[in-house]
This record gives structure tokens, C-alpha cells and sequence, in this order.
């Protein structure tokens, strides 16, 4: 029975990491399966959220701490909301530049900038106290249900081990109800926002630019705005990402984890469909994840295993791309959810 | 309804367009026709922002409408559609259409996540006209299939059909006919003027096929080498021995 508490609560957490990979190709998706925007500095704005939600709901600087900013406490709602805000901001400074230039500019603008971001979390000591990371970032409600568990277990104490066992991992799954909600939310939103008149642009010009100019519309601000949305919900995911990991280094930011992986999940779900985003985050994690165990089985050093992850990985990537070129799930052809035919 | 003075556009050493004047009268079908390389289709991204001049002015309905990018034309009235027809492949037919109309609440986020009520009740509106132009231009068929899987002739018509939403005061057609055949050439023919004289909208269209530009275009304007040769009825035109030295190559045997 331990056994299968012990799996169960592997899958919370699994389930947890997927969902805030969910949030991420989400964003991802208003920028290229919407628009065609070709962000590959996903990781930059990411980051950008995390360090925020952690600076301004996070506690002050500690000892051995070399920050002389930021730590104000403030609740959870108002830290998630300005890392999706200070992303946006980014978004749009770095959009206002480069979005009016065909799009390999932006492709390399947005690479660019998710480097100057990593490389400020590790030298910029002063704001982000650099390879040493931020601690003790606070998790929401975690007091309340870890105290509440304490209680039952303190009022029960001739429960199985297995249920004590479940009831101390309590908080992760109040941690993914949140998050399923958040996702959900997002969800909802989403595709109220994008089978509209106006994702309805947008379509129009991932498919040609210059043909929806000759419609009337004004490009470059349809795109700004698909740019900063999908850059906003990149900075939620960094918040989600923070209060539940409770600490930030810079690792975690790496192209490969912040970039690649969440492009992988976009293609093989589905470009174009926010189920498919969700679905191959899912999906993409799970293999990661599962290609873990797989590996240590295998007679392999640390270095060689990762090494055959990425691998495997990228052989997923290939063939979803020749067995389904638009995704696991592709995109639907509709006319618009709003109108009832 | 549309003034062109001394436009000029210079790629590298070469000028596409060179001291162009022209005047499109209200309520015409004017043609604009010359041999390949003459500028008739950069003179059309000239007027319709596309490309920016490198001298002279364009007037559109008494409004000096130089340099404005293509999106803002559209808004004064100015419309135009593309040689190899520039369809939103992976949109359906319909969607297609139901895009092109200017002031949609829905295209705001906001609204449409606000006040979907209205935005719905705008979509509805939307897909009637679409349809109403789906009939006139023979495309109801094909409605829902996705724009990128119709025939050339088809997108043809369907660039025709996203002018007739966008109910401009001019539109420029660049080869209406090119890669339609026959049968599809004749309905063509019969909508280009339909939408002149039912719909009130003036119409300026380069053509290669000269019994579409004979039958359909008066007056007919000639260029040759980035200039406006001559113009006239097409009888005129068509007598004219300059013309026929224009499209023989007989200009450089002259120089």
C-alpha cells in the first residue's frame, strides 16, 4: 500500500510539473500557432516571471544573502499577477522594437534576450542574489493545510501508515486543484479569446502577412498583442513554477528546460489547438520523465544517461512530425464558436 | 477617383516605374494592360502602399494618400487584390470572407471576451453577407473547405469575393483572369461588371487576356517601360501602332 501512495504521490508531482509546462505552451501558442510569431526566448520570459513573483512575494534578504532589493512578502495573487505583468512589459518593449521586422528578427531579438535574462540572474547578485538562488519562497496555503494536517494526524493517531503518509503529501494536491484550475481558467479564456474576430486575425496573418494588410488589418499590432498576451502567460508559469519549487537558481532557466522542451511540447501536441498545447505537455513530460526510470536500468554514467533522454526526446519529436506533420492533435477548421449556425 | 503624378520606383538600376501619370475616373472599368516588365503590377504596389514611391504623389478620392500603408488604404475605401491570389490557406472559405470587413468589435480582445453578446450577434450579420457573396461569386460549395484546397481559378474568384466584403470605393485587380478558364472566365467577366454597375464601385484591372480587357474596360490604358504609352477607348488601343511595336519589342529597335 506505501507502494502505491508513493506512485500516487510521484504522479501529483508529475502532474504539477506538466501543468505549469501546460501554462507555458499555452502562451507558446498564442504567439506560434496563432500568430506565427517565432519566440524561441521562451525561457527568458519564464524567468522573468518567477524572479518577480519571487521578489515581491518572497521574504526579505536573509543572511548570506546579497540582495538589496526586493523580498516584500506580499500575498501570492498579487505576486503571480505582476510576473505576468512585468512579463508583458518585456514583451512589449522588446515587441515594439523588433515585431515590425520580418520574423527571423524577432527569433533572434527573442534568443537574445532570454540570454541577457540569464545571465542578469547569475551576475546581478544585488536583485536576484545570483548563483546562489532565492530561498524560501512561500507556497500558498501552505501553513494552513500543513497545520490542519498536523492536527488530524495529532487527532488520529492510529491511522495505517499509508493514509498518514497520504495525508502528509496533502499540500501537493491542494497545489495541482489550484493549478488545474489555473490551467483551466487559462483554457477557458483562451478559447473564448482566440475563436473570435480576433483570433481570427491573427490566423490571418501567421497564414500571410501581407494579405491581411491588404484587409485592412494593422499587422503589426495584432501581433504586438499576441506577443505580450502569450509573453504574459509565460510570466504566470514562472509563478506557478516558484511557489511551488520554493527556490530559484538559474539552471532551471536554460534554454533546454525553458525553450526547447516547451517548443517539443507545442509541436507534438498540436500547433494551433490549446488541447493540443496542453496534451503534449503532458505527453512530452511523461516520456521525459519515464525516459528517468528507463535510464537507470540501463548501464549508463549520469552524463551518458541525459545525454539519451535528449535523444529520445528528439526521436518523439520526429515521429510525431512523420506520423502526424500537425500534432498529435491538429488544428480544427471552424468558423467561429461564437456564431451558432 | 484616382489621380497617379510622376510616380517613379527604382530597384537597383532599373526603374520599374518612371514619371507615371494617370487618372482612374469614378464609375469606370479602367484597363491597364502593357507587355511583361512594362511596371503595370509595381505601379499597383505603388498605389496601394505596398511598395513606397521614390517620387511623385497618389491621389485617391481628393486625398493625397502617398506612402500610407496598405491597412489604412483599405480603411479610406482603396482595395486591392494580388496576382497569384494570397488566400488564407489554412482558414475555411467562409472565414476567408467574414475576415475582410473593417470594424469588427470582435477583433478587440476585450470585447470579445467582455461583451461576446455583440460580438456574436456581429458574426451572425457577418456570415449572411458572407454567404450573399458566396452565391454571387459562385463559391458556396466550397465554404468550408479550407481556402489552401481550391483551384486557381477558384481563388481567383475568391480574391473577387473578399473585395466585394470589403465594399471599397476602388478596387485594383491585378490579372482578375490569369489561370481561370474559360467557363469560370465568363462569370468572372459578368461579377467585374456587376460590381461596377450594381455596386457603384470603380474598378482599375490589369489583364493580359485582351478579350477580357476589350469586352470589359473602357478606357484602356497602355504602359510600356515603367510609362504610360498611350490610352483610349479599345478600339483605340487596339489601332494604335505604337501599341503593337510596345508588346513586338519594336520600342528598342526605335532607341
Amino acid at each position: 500500500m506505501e507502494t502505491v501512495v508513493g506512485i500516487l504521490n510521484y504522479l501529483v508531482f508529475f502532474a504539477i510539473t506538466a501543468c505549469v509546462y501546460s501554462v507555458l505552451t499555452l502562451g507558446l501558442n498564442v504567439q506560434w500557432g496563432y500568430t506565427g510569431l517565432f519566440n524561441i526566448g521562451v525561457a527568458g520570459f519564464y524567468a522573468v516571471g518567477a524572479y518577480t513573483s519571487a521578489l515581491v512575494s518572497g521574504p526579505p534578504p536573509g543572511t548570506l544573502d546579497w540582495r538589496m532589493f526586493g523580498g516584500w512578502g506580499l500575498p501570492f495573487p498579487i505576486g503571480f499577477l505582476s510576473a505576468g505583468v512585468v512579463a508583458a512589459l518585456l514583451a512589449l518593449l522588446l515587441g515594439w522594437i523588433t515585431i515590425r521586422l520580418k520574423e527571423d528578427y524577432l527569433a533572434i531579438a527573442s534568443i537574445g534576450i532570454a540570454e541577457v535574462i540569464r545571465l542578469l540572474i547569475k551576475n546581478e547578485a544585488w536583485l536576484t542574489n545570483g548563483v546562489w538562488g532565492l530561498k524560501n519562497i512561500p507556497s500558498p496555503l501552505f501553513h494552513p493545510v500543513q497545520s490542519g494536517v498536523e492536527v488530524f494526524l495529532a487527532a488520529h493517531p492510529q491511522l495505517p501508515p499509508w493514509l498518514a503518509q497520504l495525508a502528509r503529501g496533502a499540500y501537493n494536491w491542494v497545489y495541482l486543484a489550484g493549478l488545474l484550475a489555473v490551467v483551466g481558467m487559462l483554457y477557458w479564456v483562451l478559447e473564448r479569446g482566440l475563436r473570435s474576430p480576433w483570433g481570427r486575425v491573427l490566423r490571418a496573418i501567421r497564414d500571410d502577412e501581407r494579405a491581411a494588410a491588404a484587409q485592412g488589418k494593422n499587422v503589426a499590432a495584432f501581433k504586438l498583442q499576441a506577443f505580450v498576451l502569450g509573453s504574459g502567460i509565460m510570466g504566470l508559469a514562472g509563478s506557478l513554477y516558484a511557489h511551488y519549487a520554493r527556490y530559484l537558481s538559474v539552471e532551471k532557466f536554460e534554454p533546454f528546460y525553458g525553450t526547447f522542451i516547451v517548443w517539443v511540447m507545442l509541436v507534438a501536441g498540436g500547433s494551433g489547438n490549446n488541447r493540443g498545447a496542453i496534451l503534449g505537455a503532458f505527453l512530452v513530460w511523461g516520456l521525459w520523465a519515464g525516459t528517468d526510470f528507463l535510464t537507470e536500468y540501463l548501464p549508463l554514467s549520469d552524463v551518458q544517461a541525459s545525454a539519451l533522454r535528449v535523444v529520445l526526446v528528439g526521436l518523439l519529436l520526429i515521429g510525431v512530425l512523420l506520423l502526424r506533420p500537425r500534432g498529435v492533435v491538429g488544428e480544427q477548421r471552424f468558423v467561429s464558436r461564437l456564431f451558432k449556425a | 477617383m484616382l489621380a497617379v503624378h510622376g510616380l517613379s520606383k527604382r530597384f537597383g538600376g532599373l526603374w520599374a516605374v518612371r514619371d507615371c501619370s494617370l487618372t482612374v475616373a469614378q464609375g469606370s472599368i479602367t484597363g491597364l494592360i502593357g507587355p511583361n516588365g512594362a511596371g503595370k503590377t509595381t505601379l499597383f504596389h505603388l498605389i496601394s502602399g505596398f511598395y513606397r514611391p521614390d517620387r511623385g504623389r497618389v491621389e485617391f478620392a481628393g486625398r493625397d494618400i502617398t506612402g500610407l500603408p496598405p491597412h489604412r488604404l483599405f480603411h479610406l475605401g482603396l482595395y486591392r487584390t494580388f496576382q497569384i491570389p494570397r488566400v488564407f490557406p489554412e482558414m475555411t472559405v467562409v472565414e476567408n470572407l467574414m475576415l475582410v470587413p473593417a470594424g469588427q468589435a470582435g477583433e478587440r480582445l476585450w470585447t470579445t471576451l467582455l461583451r461576446p453578446r455583440l460580438v456574436s450577434r456581429q458574426e451572425r450579420a457577418l456570415r449572411a453577407r458572407a454567404e450573399e457573396v458566396l452565391d454571387f461569386t459562385g463559391l458556396s460549395e466550397v465554404a468550408t473547405s479550407p481556402a489552401g484546397a481550391l483551384s486557381g481559378g477558384q481563388k481567383k474568384l475568391l480574391e473577387l469575393a473578399r473585395a466585394l466584403m470589403a465594399s471599397p470605393k476602388l478596387v485594383l485587380l491585378d490579372e482578375p483572369g490569369a489561370g481561370v478558364n474559360p467557363t469560370l472566365m465568363k462569370r468572372l467577366a459578368a461579377r467585374i461588371r456587376e460590381l461596377a454597375l450594381t455596386f457603384g464601385v470603380t474598378v482599375f484591372l490589369i489583364e493580359h487576356d485582351m478579350d477580357l480587357v476589350m469586352g470589359l474596360c473602357d478606357p484602356v490604358i497602355v504602359m510600356s517601360e515603367g510609362r504610360v504609352l498611350t490610352q483610349g477607348s479599345p478600339e483605340q488601343v487596339r489601332a494604335d501602332p505604337r501599341v503593337i511595336d510596345a508588346y513586338l519589342g519594336g520600342q528598342y529597335a526605335v532607341a
